[in-house]
């Protein structure tokens, strides 16, 4: 299934993925436009988190996952060859359900991610880190205890940080887990505002088990059913006419 | 008499509560026996002298010096040799074996290791080393005592990289880290507390160690802080005077049975504290 309006930043053809024996994954086939926001919807355990994991090939800490397929990102299959897995996770960034504040301090957790790949001086790493936080909305919050531990920030503030780690990086794709799932109302509306926000410079995957944030935030809607991509287009036709019947079920809360 | 079902349930819950706080009480009877009586008999051998001068012979004044820094020095090298290979496999075992027949093998040895007589390793590093060399050393002994730290260093490294949450790799692989970065910056630094909790009690465990140093560093009745001779250490030093019919030596043995009693209650509180203080993933 494709759109034809964007430039397509991931292309996934005929993938499956496995985890052990079991087929998570079924011949799937999607076009991810490059600048707009993609949501992943559908009922519990239907692969949208694993597909998301395989944009960056996250599974492959797992000896016992494993992808087939393509998946190309800029046109290049990042499935079968990547010479450098590392380089790849640092073109697309992600964020998980449950924030995951490293061990250190604020102002650490920022300029980790960073200096893995850029030798920054002082002056310039504190501009970085003082750029992402702006990014993530948090600055304001965060400016007079940088050097405090991650983990004294509330859960909306770390999921924030967190949010904030990846974009400092300066990946080109964000993928986002179900990022406020775990958050407060208005953590969660924050998040949102963030996503929009960011969608000017990022290409960015999010998967959510809530209907409405994926019809708040995102240009494009997939909706995944038991391993199979069942139909994507864009949100506002996935809300209003959708074209299989198995959708219009689970946004009309019938199923699901 | 026919007990209606609250009633009852409240008697059986008197009955298991009573019995609990019994069996605490039992327990801590004989500890506080077995702490009041070194008090009692330690505490008149405690003077200056225990720590300024040297195991004397029987009938003459004198003190623990020698041994209490011949322990102190083996204490202190068993610890640098066994903490780093005890991390190093806990890593191993943690982080790198999830599949393979290595990993299983590794942790199945380090639990008999763990559970061994301590005079059994004392007994291998004789043969092994003592033989070879042709002599008892303090080096000899760091060894055996190194060889009871790995054990419990590797199992306490395992459980705790094991408590911190997969999502915290995740992450730090996500943003690109390469794997050993990942261990080293983020997965140790995260379960660092516990790892120095396991430390701690390891080196609580072998200062108290007499077995495995009566084939190894033997004993030395003078200074010496030469490894590779004979070196003089509280445990054996205890062993022998309070064996021996004297009664200024054998006041000398309580004061040291004293002394690592309380050492090791002391790094026991302390490696607590510690654990407490900044838990897993804090």
């Amino acid at each position: 299934m494709r759109t034809e309006v964007e430039k397509s930043k991931i292309v996934v053809r005929n993938l499956d993925f496995y985890y052990g024996e079991t087929r998570a994954l079924k011949n799937i086939s999607i076009d991810i436009p490059e600048y707009c926001v993609t949501a992943f919807i559908g009922p519990s355990g239907c692969g949208k988190s694993t597909l998301l994991r395989t944009f960056n090939k996250i599974y492959k800490i797992y000896p016992n996952q494993r992808a087939t397929g393509e998946i190309l990102l800029d046109g290049v299959d990042i499935v079968q060859n990547v010479s450098d897995l590392n380089r790849l996770r640092a073109r697309v960034g992600m964020v998980f359900q449950q924030p995951t504040p490293f061990p250190m301090s604020i102002y650490n957790n920022i300029a980790f991610g960073v200096r893995l790949y850029e030798n920054l001086k002082n002056i310039e790493m504190d501009e970085r880190v003082e750029w992402a936080l702006h990014k993530a909305a948090l600055w304001d919050e965060v400016k007079d205890i940088l050097h405090r531990s991650g983990n004294s920030l509330s859960g909306g503030q770390q999921q924030r940080l967190c949010i904030a780690r990846a974009i400092a990086v300066r990946p080109e794709v964000l993928l986002l887990d179900e990022p406020a799932s775990a958050l407060d109302p208005i953590s969660t509306s924050r998040i949102e505002n963030l996503v929009t926000e960011l969608k000017k410079d990022y290409t960015i995957v999010i998967v959510t088990h809530n209907m409405q944030q994926a019809a708040r935030v995102s240009d494009f809607t997939a909706y995944m059913y038991l391993g199979e991509l069942i139909e994507f287009a864009g949100t506002e036709l996935i809300f209003t006419r959708p074209a299989r019947k198995e959708t219009e079920d689970y946004i009309t809360g019938k199923f699901g | 008499m026919i007990v209606s079902l609250p009633a009852r349930r409240r008697l059986i819950n008197l009955a298991s509560q009573i019995g609990s706080v019994l069996t605490v009480c039992f327990g801590l009877f004989w500890l506080f026996w077995i702490l009041l009586t070194l008090l009692q008999l330690g505490i008149p051998g405690m003077n200056l002298k225990v720590f300024t001068q040297m195991t004397p012979p029987p009938g003459s004044p004198g003190g623990l010096l020698n041994a209490i820094v011949g322990t102190f020095l083996m204490v202190m090298l068993s610890t640098l040799i066994g903490t780093p290979i005890g991390i190093l496999a806990g890593i191993y075992l943690a982080e790198y074996g999830q599949t393979g027949w290595l990993s299983p093998l590794t942790r199945f040895i380090n639990d008999i290791l763990l559970s061994a007589p301590s005079i059994v390793i004392g007994l291998f590093v004789y043969e092994v080393y003592v033989v070879f060399t042709g002599h008892f050393s303090g080096l000899a002994g760091s060894f055996a005592l190194g060889l009871l730290v790995i054990p419990v260093v590797v199992r306490t490294t395992e459980n705790m990289l094991k408590l911190v949450p997969n999502r915290l790799r995740e992450a730090a692989a996500a943003l690109g880290t390469p794997r050993w970065k990942v261990i080293t910056m983020i997965t140790l630094r995260a379960s660092r507390a516990g790892i120095i909790t396991g430390i701690l009690l390891a080196v609580a465990r072998i200062s108290g160690e007499t077995a495995p140093l009566l084939f190894t560093s033997l004993n030395n009745q003078f200074w010496s802080s030469n490894i590779n001779r004979p070196m003089a250490n509280l445990p054996v030093t205890i062993f022998e005077y309070a064996m021996s019919p004297y009664k200024d030596w054998q006041n000398l043995a309580w004061a040291g049975a004293l002394l690592i009693t309380f050492g090791v209650l002391g790094l026991n509180i302390v490696a607590r504290t510690f654990l407490r203080q900044s838990g897993p993933g804090r």
